[in-house]
């Protein structure tokens, strides 16, 4: 029983990782491009949404729907203004400009809001649980989980029904002949990267609400985050999310085995993956 | 009065020069085609209509306005379409959905609709759920038309629309084209197969390394003159 219940939450936590995968994933998918910054921009936006609850007084889960479209803001200018300028044939500049941008923010955090680690508060219903059958589940698992699958259904939904969606995946193709159908492809990319940052701060508030956050946590949510994708296989979504509860699943297995495993099976999983799988477990046909 | 018109169009490939100076007009409702051997500039001078390449906005001119210098789809959007040499079907599309991104953007209004298109190729029809790309050469070339026309272009650039492709498809393709073109459309028709062009247009430009050689009517001009002008004097 106790290893059903580990399995569960090791399931649950994946849904944690695949949040901060996401936006990585599908930035990927659309302009291969790379965000190194990635980890960091989800501890901004945690700080973002810090700073809405202390000066507003707002609840966590209200303060993160005004964060969403600053950060919706911030990603598009981001793209439109910096990183559509490194995209080219060249990879590595991408590369060196959000390892440059990752630096400048954890300095930028450091400077602003000190090492001092924060959480965001929490109240009953977020330590609370549910029993179902002889499982005791936490509430915030379940919640985080759930946000997960949601915003990779809201994803899907948007790529594969909408206009937008199309424009995405074209443009994703290739850029040219997307011009010529009248898309800016410079505006899809940074709208991309707007839709990245809103997942981006929907993955904040998780992590700001389940666990303490300071400025240098970033690169190693970026690692987490790049194994989700890379497991799942690059530019898939629903692959994400499996990648995201291998991982997450690893952790908790090797937690309980021993506390010092939790972190090191995680990365055993996904080299393991990496061995049989290198394209990963959903790998899109035409790349 | 002309309605696109490029005045001594230039074009480089880095230090590689494609187009000295190229003079073309196209009038309301008029097909003209561009002929002239691999390498001649034609697929150049359809890429610096359409924005793909840029150039100085005097260069041409649409309703005697400067559009030279405008991004692909700024061109795009002032009604002018493109059907790219190569197809390039989008492949993670369906048909159906490669169609409906040539009216990105926009209401679709006017004659030409994912319906009328249909018409046009009904094959398409029958295959819209299927990956534009597991569809033959020759209907991958009716996609790739049908979607250009989704924006109701004013003129339409078809570069290439018969390469590698069998007698009969290309038959039936030109065939399409003259159901475009009885629905309005001015036309700009890049080809190396000179027989369906000459069918088609109303004047014929023959390029050969970057110049206009020869222009004409097709029914004025001789198979000698079209030659030399297709490979230079002297052969």
């Amino acid at each position: 029983m106790i290893w059903i219940e580990t399995i569960i939450q090791g399931i649950l936590l994946g849904g944690l990782y695949a949040l901060f995968a996401s936006g990585l994933s599908l930035v990927f998918g659309i302009m291969r491009l790379v965000n190194l910054a990635h980890g960091d921009l989800i501890v901004m936006a945690a700080y973002l949404i810090l700073v809405l609850v202390t000066l507003l007084g707002l609840s966590p889960f209200i303060a993160v729907l005004v964060a969403m479209p600053v950060m919706f803001v911030i990603g598009w200018a981001l793209q439109k203004f910096l990183l559509n300028r490194t995209l080219g044939d060249d990879i590595l500049s991408p590369l060196l400009v959000t390892f440059g941008l990752s630096i400048a923010l954890q300095n930028a955090l450091l400077e602003g809001f000190s090492a001092d680690s924060q959480r965001l508060p929490t109240n009953s219903l977020t330590t609370a649980s549910v029993g179902i059958g002889p499982l005791s589940l936490g509430i915030m698992p379940l919640l985080t989980f759930v946000s997960a699958v949601l915003v990779i259904v809201g994803l899907n939904q948007l790529f594969y029904r909408t206009e937008l969606g199309r424009a995405f995946r074209a443009t994703s193709d290739d850029a040219t002949t997307a011009s010529l159908m009248g898309i800016k492809p410079a505006n899809i990319f940074a709208t991309a990267t707007g839709i990245a940052l809103v997942i981006v701060t929907i993955a904040a508030l998780y992590l700001g609400l389940r666990s303490n956050f300071d400025p240098n946590i970033g690169p190693a949510r970026l690692i987490y985050a790049f194994e989700a994708v890379i497991i799942g296989g690059l530019g898939s979504l629903w692959g994400t999310l499996i990648g995201g509860i291998i991982i997450g699943v690893a952790q908790t297995l090797g937690a309980a085995i021993n506390p010092e495993w939790q972190i090191l099976s995680g990365h055993v999983a996904f080299l393991i993956v990496l061995l049989v799988r290198p394209r990963g477990l959903f790998p899109r046909v035409n790349d | 009065m002309a309605l696109l018109q490029t005045h001594s169009l230039v074009a480089h490939y880095g230090d590689f020069q494609a187009l000295f100076g190229v003079d073309i007009e196209l009038a309301e409702a008029e097909t003209i085609a561009i002929i002239g051997a691999n390498g001649a500039g034609k697929t150049t001078l359809m890429r610096s209509i359409a924005g793909v390449l840029r150039n100085e906005a005097a260069a041409v001119s649409y309703e005697n306005k400067p559009i030279g210098s405008l991004s692909a789809d700024q061109i795009m959007s002032q009604g002018i379409a493109m059907v790219p040499e190569g197809r390039k079907l989008f492949p993670s599309l369906s048909v159906e959905e490669n169609l409906l991104i040539g009216a990105y953007g926009r209401k679709i209004s006017g004659h030409w609709s994912l319906a009328t298109v249909y018409d046009l190729f009904p094959i398409l029809g029958e295959r819209r759920h299927n990956p534009g790309t597991a569809l033959s050469g020759g209907q991958q070339q009716m996609v790739a038309i049908g979607r250009a026309l989704m924006s109701n272009p004013r003129i339409l650039l078809c570069d290439e629309i018969s390469l590698g492709l069998a007698p009969i498809v290309i038959k039936d393709i030109y065939k399409a084209i003259t159901q475009i073109k009885a629905a309005g459309a001015s036309m700009i028709v890049v080809e190396q197969d000179i027989s369906q062009a000459m069918a088609v247009a109303e004047r014929v430009y023959c390029l050969m390394e970057g110049r206009v050689t020869l222009s004409g009517t097709p029914d004025t001009l001789s198979r000698d003159d079209i030659h030399n002008a297709y490979f230079g004097a002297g052969y």
